[in-house]
């Protein structure tokens, strides 16, 4: 039995604990506007805000660094609403959308037809769409000590990632790069784990642009035998950085943050196409809208070998419902994606890494955004 | 056991008495019933949905080499991850148990006096450290450092399949580098059990050998770790049923991949649980099932090595009999 | 227990051969060019062992160097094997088979100790150096808001206060419910239902973490539509404490005397009072001892809070709605987005994270050894 001094001490140590934790509860900031080391936001652009609350989205890891940008610049001017993205890839948005979670879902690939009936469900009474929001280019990054500027081109390319040509020097690559030292190491050519977007655009580019030499079906999981594999663009980013001989796939960005070299594509053009916004830019010119209605899904000219253009490209989707969205997040979902697609939102994309949308593709979105319900 | 009597006792101030005695005993009757019903509903919860998945499986569950519950028609199965648990777990074990031996033999026999209280104190407190921050020292540590060691092995043991290397110089991301980083893991747990148990040794045992003339090995060989033994058995099944269920540490440094292969040193493969942690975001209600279907799997392997060491440790308190 | 003298008197060592000690060699087994019979045998002196130990270590890394190895690693494992080697046939040669097997025994014991000493210390050391330069007052008391992942900056207030009510929950689920099954078990435990229980709580105590966060998500989440939260975390966080809580609670309540008890029923005290006055507060110590380990043991789980908060940037004071961060989740994020900036935060959250579970883990023996029953007074 405890005695009545040591009742007393104890009912302080308790008192004591409980009071901290509950200071601990008020001691907290969000705003890292005053932090020496980042922070700060640069607001471009008026953005009208819309809805109070928190949005929890998910999906592609192309466009997190966007989407970063794009929170931080909203979130600073519109401090009533939260928005949270995950970035998880875009198989895994797209389920969290349908099942419910999200308010919408990143993906760089658009809803194939199974997915669309089955957003019939979450979308009461309509079904999901895809709204274009940025574009780039799918960096092709390798980490090759003395090698510093890489030449490849479709075919080589998907040998490459079908574990068809195994060394760096192999003769196909020292034909498009003469003047490179390349040494006699195998490639480690690493690949998505997870279903991914940025993997079925590269599928789709080397379908159609490797004259045959990739013949495996489309989709969002990783189609070929061998090579290793990481999850997220982030994690095959710090594998291809850890890895000498390693070459790998993710959007432009994340080659950026992380210093990494970038492959040139040659299409045939003059000169090979580097990975630059710009010449993504060119690329993605040539889309066109695919999809019916409020769908605003794009076709992609892989194949374009007009000069400068960089043919590796993606578009993220923001998928949402055309009506039946959740009532409690659709205003702050509609504000944002305004943001997003507006010019404003739209310049903050070239000095990251990415390419912003075609004037008259960006004119559609503007128009669709208001229209969800 | 516990011979207190379970009627309650008529007291002076009868009627109170037994309210207070039955509102107890309800409540703690309660908390038993509650927890129960509880894992009653987790398993029957969990056998359903299993077996939604599995009984729309168009390939064996138990022998195939694919997860793709998503296709037409779906093909999912664990041969991979059985695979790749059971090898990283054994590696763990070969290189934990015999290390952890020596550790508590450290501590309990040759160790300065005054080291082996912090020592053990120490290995109690690294115990405690969560799985996560393994995985971080494993990717970002262990990986790079083991690739010497991997192309060492494939150099001069590429003889046996187990240590040859289809590409040498891949990084370390493999089930042998699992298997080193579940034993760095659960070597303290092992070894704290061990311990206790090399503590319990009647000390008459030991001095008898002594008396006669043995060595301290021999008398650790003699007396210690024949008591000593379904300790450490229990012990090791501790660790085992540890290094079974370890999620983060695994998915930090084993390359997720499906293809089974002998070769531990290739990068690639999955152990359950690494496989839900990476695929439960991109499964639909269907994946989701087939997931915890490999989890009930998990949890049924882990239930077996639990119960052995439940065993192990009851017959050793049967024939124990000395109680020092 | 005293260091063993390997010197035992009145023991005859015999050349080639492991005699027992009760065995007394008759007539042959002189050692060669001995002519008397010594009481006491020829050791090594005390010095010999530090100098074998220098000299392997000289050897083995001038013959790796002459090998052309450059890896250290590599040239100790040589001195390693040049030392057990060297000092049994040097042991074998003065002082016998047996005390040579024993000084090996003694070697391998000292470089398993080493051996595992050295990455647990690296995992210590890698911790503390890389996360300690990140730690601040800022950031513990920030949260990532307006913090893109590739910038340096932010902090972990979020993921600490999510953490710590996720936990706070989950104690306040189990821990009830895992102690009265515990008093129940030890004080009116002995029938079929009190054995059905054992058996459930032994099943429970082996579900995996990720199980357990898989079953949630499917009942919780999405079968009943909550959607993520930090309340759904503290069920699977609950539903790892609670067998753990159960045991602990048994296996204190077991070491009351019986005679406590039975004194106060003696006195007239009532059952239900027994145990709540007498018993529990004699087991109080090691309990709160053994749910403060099972806290420390669930803070560090990161799988099933990974499939169920969702993860929050933003701090979030609600754990029943809403998404919220938690520390353990925090770090494999961080580690998953891999840019240099991102893992210079996860290992300050790795830092934190080791020390509030440390901090619980010492608060935890501490409480043990404060509150140990000291003479029970018979």
């Amino acid at each position: 039995m405890l005695q009545p001094s040591t009742r007393l001490r104890t009912l302080a140590l308790g008192a004591l604990a409980v009071s901290s934790a509950l200071a601990l509860t008020a001691c907290g900031s969000d705003s890292n506007a005053g932090d020496p080391a980042g922070g700060g936001s640069q607001s471009t652009g008026k953005i009208t805000c819309g809805g109070k609350g928190k949005l929890l989205a998910s999906g592609s890891t192309a466009q997190k660094n966007a989407m970063d940008a794009w929170v931080k610049n909203y979130q600073a001017a519109c401090k009533g609403t939260q928005i949270n993205y995950k970035d998880i890839g875009s198989g895994g948005g797209i389920q969290e959308w349908l099942q419910g979670t999200t308010a919408f879902a990143g993906s760089d690939s658009a809803l194939k037809p199974e997915e669309r009936s089955r957003s019939k469900k979450v979308c009461k009474s309509g079904q999901g769409v895809d709204l274009p929001m940025v574009g780039g280019p799918i960096a092709v990054s390798y980490h090759l000590s003395g090698v510093e500027h890489l030449v490849l081109d479709a075919p080589t390319l998907a040998k490459v990632f079908d574990g068809k040509i195994t060394k760096w020097n192999d003769p196909a690559i020292k034909k498009l790069n003469p003047k490179a030292k390349l040494p006699a190491k195998t490639i480690q050519a690493f690949h998505r784990s997870d279903e991914s977007g940025t993997t079925e655009n590269l599928g789709k580019y080397l379908s159609a642009a490797a004259g045959g030499a990739w013949k495996h079906p489309q989709g969002k999981s990783w189609p070929a035998k061998g090579g290793q594999s990481a999850s997220g663009s982030a994690g095959i980013a710090q594998q291809v950085k850890q890895t000498d001989g390693a070459i790998g796939y993710f959007e432009l960005s994340y080659a950026k943050a992380n210093s990494l070299d970038t492959v040139a594509i040659d299409t045939g053009a003059k000169k090979p196409a580097q990975a630059t916004t710009q010449n993504a830019s060119r690329a993605i010119a040539d889309a066109e809208v695919a999809g019916a209605g409020k769908d605003l899904a794009l076709k992609l000219n892989y194949k374009t070998n007009s000069p400068g253009a960089y043919p590796l490209v993606l578009v993220t989707y923001e998928i949402a419902c055309d009506k039946g969205n959740k009532p409690s997040t659709l205003k702050a979902t509609k504000s944002f994606l305004n943001y997003a697609a507006s010019k404003g939102g739209q310049s903050t994309l070239a000095e990251l890494g990415y390419a912003p949308l075609p004037d008259g593709i960006a004119a559609k979105v503007r128009k669709t955004v208001p229209t969800l319900s | 056991m516990d011979t207190s009597p379970n009627s309650a006792p008529t007291g002076v101030r009868g009627k109170a008495v037994r309210a207070g005695d039955r509102i107890f005993r309800g409540l703690s009757r309660g908390s038993g019933l509650a927890l129960l019903l509880i894992m009653a509903a987790i398993a029957a919860f969990l056998g359903y949905r299993a077996y939604l998945a599995v009984s729309r499986d168009s390939v064996d569950f138990l022998t195939s080499f694919e997860w793709n519950p998503q296709g037409h028609p779906p093909a999912f199965g664990i041969g991979v991850l059985a695979f790749g648990t059971a090898v990283s777990s054994v590696i763990a074990m070969l290189i934990a148990v015999p290390v952890s031996v020596g550790i508590a033999l450290f501590i309990t026999h040759y160790a300065p006096r005054r080291l082996a209280g912090p020592l053990a104190y120490l290995i109690d407190l690294l115990a405690a450290v969560p799985s996560v921050i393994y995985g971080l020292w494993g990717a970002l540590f262990l990986v790079p450092y083991l690739d010497g060691l991997t192309r060492w092995l494939d150099h001069y043991l590429g003889w046996t399949v187990v240590f040859d290397m289809s590409e040498p110089g891949s990084p370390a991301r493999s089930l042998f580098t699992a298997g080193i980083l579940l034993a760095v893991m659960i070597l303290p747990i092992i070894t704290n059990v061990s311990r206790e148990v090399f503590r319990q040794v009647p000390k008459s045992h030991e001095e008898a050998a002594l008396a006669l003339g043995a060595t301290r090995w021999e008398v650790i060989r003699t007396a210690v770790l024949p008591f000593g033994r379904s300790g450490i058995v229990s012990a090791s099944m501790l660790g085992l049923g540890r290094a079974l269920g370890e999620t983060m540490a695994v998915a930090t440094v084993l390359s997720p991949g499906f293809a089974f292969s002998w070769r531990l040193l290739d990068p690639g493969s999955g152990t359950f649980a690494q496989n839900i942690a990476a695929k439960f975001n991109e499964a639909d209600d269907f994946g989701r099932d087939a997931l915890i279907a490999s989890g009930l799997v998990l949890f049924a392997i882990t239930l077996l090595v639990n119960g052995a060491a439940r065993l192990i440790i009851a017959r050793r308190k049967e024939y124990s009999g000395a109680a020092a | 227990m005293s260091r063993t003298d390997t010197t035992a008197p009145a023991q005859r060592s015999s050349r080639g051969g492991t005699a027992d000690a009760g065995e007394r060699p008759v007539g042959a087994a002189h050692r060669r060019g001995a002519t008397d019979v010594r009481l006491a045998k020829r050791r090594l002196p005390r010095w010999s062992s530090p100098l074998v130990a220098a000299g392997s270590a000289a050897l083995g890394c001038g013959a790796g160097a002459a090998a052309g190895w450059h890896n250290p690693v590599q040239w100790a494992l040589l001195s390693a094997l040049l030392f057990v080697a060297a000092t049994y046939v040097l042991t074998a040669a003065v002082e016998g088979r047996r005390q040579a097997g024993d000084r090996v025994a003694a070697s391998l014991v000292w470089v398993c100790f080493l051996a595992a000493v050295v990455p647990l210390v690296s995992l210590a050391w890698t911790t503390v150096r890389n996360g300690s330069g990140l730690i601040s007052g800022y950031f513990l008391t920030h949260s990532m808001g307006g913090i893109t992942n590739i910038q340096p900056g932010g902090g972990i207030y979020h993921a600490l206060l999510g953490t710590l009510e996720q936990v706070g929950l989950a104690t306040a689920l189990a821990a009830p419910v895992g102690l009265l099954t515990g008093v129940y078990l030890v004080e009116y435990g002995g029938g079929r239902f009190a054995a059905a229980v054992t058996f459930f709580v032994d099943v429970m105590t082996g579900v995996p973490s990720i199980v357990a966060g898989l079953f949630v998500l499917s009942f919780w989440n999405l079968g009943l539509g909550f959607g993520p939260s930090g309340f759904a975390g503290s069920m699977a966080l609950a539903l790892l404490m609670m067998p753990v809580v159960v045991r602990s609670t048994e296996e204190m309540l077991k070491l009351v005397p019986h005679e406590l008890r039975e004194a106060s029923l003696a006195l007239g005290v009532p059952k239900w009072r027994t145990i709540a006055r007498v018993v529990l507060p004699t087991a109080a110590g090691g309990i709160t001892t053994g749910v403060m380990l099972a806290v420390a043991r669930i803070t560090g789980e990161t799988a099933p809070v990974m499939l169920l908060v969702f993860g929050n940037p933003l701090i979030n004071p609600d754990p029943f709605a809403g998404a919220q961060e938690s520390l353990p989740l925090y770090v494999w994020n961080q580690y998953k987005l891999g840019n240099d900036a991102s893992v210079d935060r996860a290992w300050a959250g790795a830092l934190t994270l080791i020390a509030f579970v440390m901090l619980l883990n010492l608060l935890a023996r501490a409480v043990a050894r404060w509150k140990s029953p000291r003479g029970t007074g018979r």
